[in-house]
């Protein structure tokens, strides 16, 4: 699996696309923090940059290698090797190299302007940590998905439609279930909802860190002694683990079942 | 001219009488109350340094009583320490502490009783209940004090500086900390409260109740439990006040609660969860104020008629304006508002292209305040985006139609 691993690392690491997508991040936050050197405000931007763009990056750049390199998989099947060692080594090697794109992206420019002087230091591993957790559960989902459709377009289509579902949709169900049954209490339907989206749950953590946290007023109150403590933060990362683990395990019984 | 000598004769005869006294740990008067008692009208008592174990010292002449080298009048916790019942009276550099706490009596370090013309400054008044209590008295002054309590919850504390059925009193250069209201008036007419830092009091900075025609400026109110509170008072003048860092769940830096005819210009809201809550307001106009990065700049919370809003600045504010009807009798105009993304072809400093300040997830938040979770969501941005469009569900003619391009610079 590491062999995998590895031979797919170094294959994204020469990868054009890597380069363009650390660099991307490079200009990004050395942009924000040019215009604006408050580091705690440069977090709250990026944060929405995160928020969309990372999953976003994640289920296509998955997807798209896991077609692309289709012919190199078939070869590996024909070989001695466990089936879930191949893909897993796949997985790992996409998500490793994004995520590495997105932490030296945004750690550098901040380090520059300064990360350790200020007292935002919590807040930027709070937002690099739950970028690296969105990368890995997005690819996750995008190999899932690749795995279980043989058609490209379709594979691409359904990908999308599943970012667009989380980062859209589910918002919008989740406002107009909020507004239809806004005569009810509904601190812990809005607690689970937000636990249940990893794109929500890693902006509803960031913002209760920033303090942001005040305007949230009694619904703030609700959540902020759910994340706030240590108990809730473990929770929150726990269940953004089991968004992980969840499609690998899947993702393992489907390589496992499936004629090639 | 008979008469006019007969009148030099009374006041120089006044001056020769009024003479001097001293109190002092082993002086003939060795504490206030003997001094006080021996004094006579417009006699000024001089406290020397030392430590004066005081309390219920009752001044009912017109003295002056100056604190040489700052003397320390202890209440030891008593009860009130001093109470001034005549015209004319001032306290000077004191040092005042220990004032007793009673659930059943508005303990004050100082009590002004139905007296008028007093002055009382350059005091300190520490571990207190109540500080400076002015009640049925006029023409005073208050003046370059520091009152530091320890208050920490408010059912068992007092206030700073309360006035109550007073008039024409000048509260100038105080600093107020850690009391339950920094300076409260109830029933205070024409004051005038300036040049004051109120800060990390427990409830308000500075709080009004049912007190017409007062003027406060130039005054910070800092980081208190809920800012500046103003309540069922007309005609109320604020300028140059500095409301910041008033910031929790429930905390604003003003709060406007049927408050009619008034003036609020060039103030600065920074940082306050809430820069200006608004009840039940007419007719206010807010003019050339700077509401910089607060969760809301203003809140309206209804029935708020004719007021009008010129030349401010709404600067990273995460929400501008609340507001909770369609119906809108509010003026908008020429203000900077920082999200505005309009252009300015004409070049005349104002964009071509109304503002409008109310976005559709604040209208959201008033109806479901549980939605506020969904604060920074794309979906958010993207129906923010289509009501920006076409307003359906925010008031339609709430809008600057001359947005200014620049921030305005306040001297």
């Amino acid at each position: 699996m590491f062999k995998i691993l590895k031979y797919s690392f170094y294959d994204l690491i020469r990868s054009r696309w890597s380069y363009v997508y650390l660099l991307f991040y490079l200009l990004l936050g050395f942009a924000l923090l040019f215009l604006n050197e408050n580091i705690s405000k440069a977090v709250i931007t990026m944060m929405n940059v995160i928020t969309i763009l990372v999953p976003l990056i994640g289920t296509i750049f998955g997807v798209m290698y896991f077609y692309n390199s289709k012919e190199f998989t078939e070869l590996l099947l024909a070989l001695p090797i466990p089936r879930s060692s191949i893909f897993l080594g796949q997985y790992f090697g996409v998500a490793i190299s994004l995520s590495l794109s997105l932490i030296i992206g945004l750690g550098v420019p901040f380090l520059c302007y300064g990360l350790f002087q200020s007292d935002s230091m919590v807040d930027f591993l709070l937002l690099l940590s739950t970028g690296t957790m969105l990368t890995f559960i997005f690819t996750a989902i995008a190999f899932l998905i690749g795995l279980s459709n043989e058609n490209k377009i379709k594979g691409f289509g359904y990908a999308i439609l599943f970012w667009l579902f989380m980062a859209v949709i589910y918002d919008g169900i989740f406002l107009i279930s909020l507004i239809i049954f806004e005569e009810y209490p509904l601190d812990n339907l809005s607690l689970f909802a937000t636990l249940f989206n990893p794109i929500d749950l890693s902006r509803v953590l960031i913002l209760l860190k920033l303090d942001i946290a005040a305007l949230l007023g009694y619904t703030g109150a609700v959540f902020q002694k759910f994340f706030g403590n240590i108990s809730g933060l473990f929770v929150s990362f726990f269940t953004l683990l089991l968004w992980i683990i969840v499609p690998l395990f899947l993702m393992k019984r489907k390589a496992g079942k499936k004629d090639f | 001219m008979i008469q006019r000598v007969l009148f030099i004769l009374i006041i120089s005869t006044n001056i020769v009488f009024a003479s001097s006294i001293t109190v002092c740990t082993d002086c003939k008067y060795r504490n206030i109350k003997d001094a006080l008692s021996a004094s006579q009208q417009n006699d000024t008592i001089f406290v020397q340094k030392g430590i004066y174990r005081e309390y219920n010292i009752l001044v009912d002449k017109s003295v002056t009583i100056i604190g040489v080298n700052r003397p320390v009048i202890d209440g030891e916790n008593k009860g009130e320490i001093i109470k001034i019942i005549a015209d004319g009276v001032t306290l000077d550099g004191l040092f005042i502490k220990n004032v007793g706490r009673s659930y059943t009596q508005d303990n004050a370090a100082i009590r002004v009783t139905e007296s008028s013309s007093f002055v009382l400054q350059n005091l300190i008044l520490e571990n207190l209940f109540f500080g400076i209590y002015i009640e049925k008295s006029h023409h005073g002054k208050i003046l370059n004090n520091e009152i530091k309590g320890n208050a920490v919850e408010e059912y068992n504390s007092g206030n700073g500086i309360q006035l109550w059925y007073s008039e024409s009193i000048e509260i100038k250069n105080n600093s107020i900390s850690k009391v339950r209201d920094g300076i409260y008036l109830e029933f205070a007419t024409n004051c005038t409260i300036s040049n004051n830092v109120s800060f990390k009091n427990i409830r308000y900075g500075l709080h009004f109740m049912f007190s017409n025609n007062d003027t406060y400026q130039n005054n910070t109110f800092d980081n208190n439990g809920a800012g500046v509170a103003v309540m069922f008072s007309k005609e109320i003048l604020m300028r140059k006040n500095k409301f910041i860092n008033n910031w929790g769940a429930a905390s604003y830096g003003l709060l406007l609660k049927e408050i009619n005819d008034s003036e609020i210009t060039e103030n600065l809201f920074q940082r306050n969860t809430i820069g200006i809550n608004i009840e039940g307001s007419n007719r206010v106009t807010y003019q050339g104020n700077d509401f910089i990065s607060n969760g809301w700049a203003v809140k309206s919370r209804g029935a708020c008629y004719t007021n009008r809003f010129l030349n401010n600045n709404f600067v990273q504010n995460s929400f501008d304006l609340s507001y909770n009807s369609k119906l809108n009798d509010n003026l908008f105009e020429n203000n900077y508002w920082s999200e505005y993304t309009g252009y300015d072809l004409d070049k005349d400093g104002t964009g071509d292209i109304p503002y409008r300040p109310v976005k559709l997830f604040t209208y959201i938040t008033n109806r479901t305040p549980e939605a506020i979770i969904m604060l920074r969501s794309l979906f958010i941005d993207i129906i923010n985006f289509s009501e920006k469009v076409s307003p359906i569900f925010t008031p339609e003619n709430l809008e600057d139609i001359n947005p200014r391009m620049k921030m305005i610079r306040h001297d």
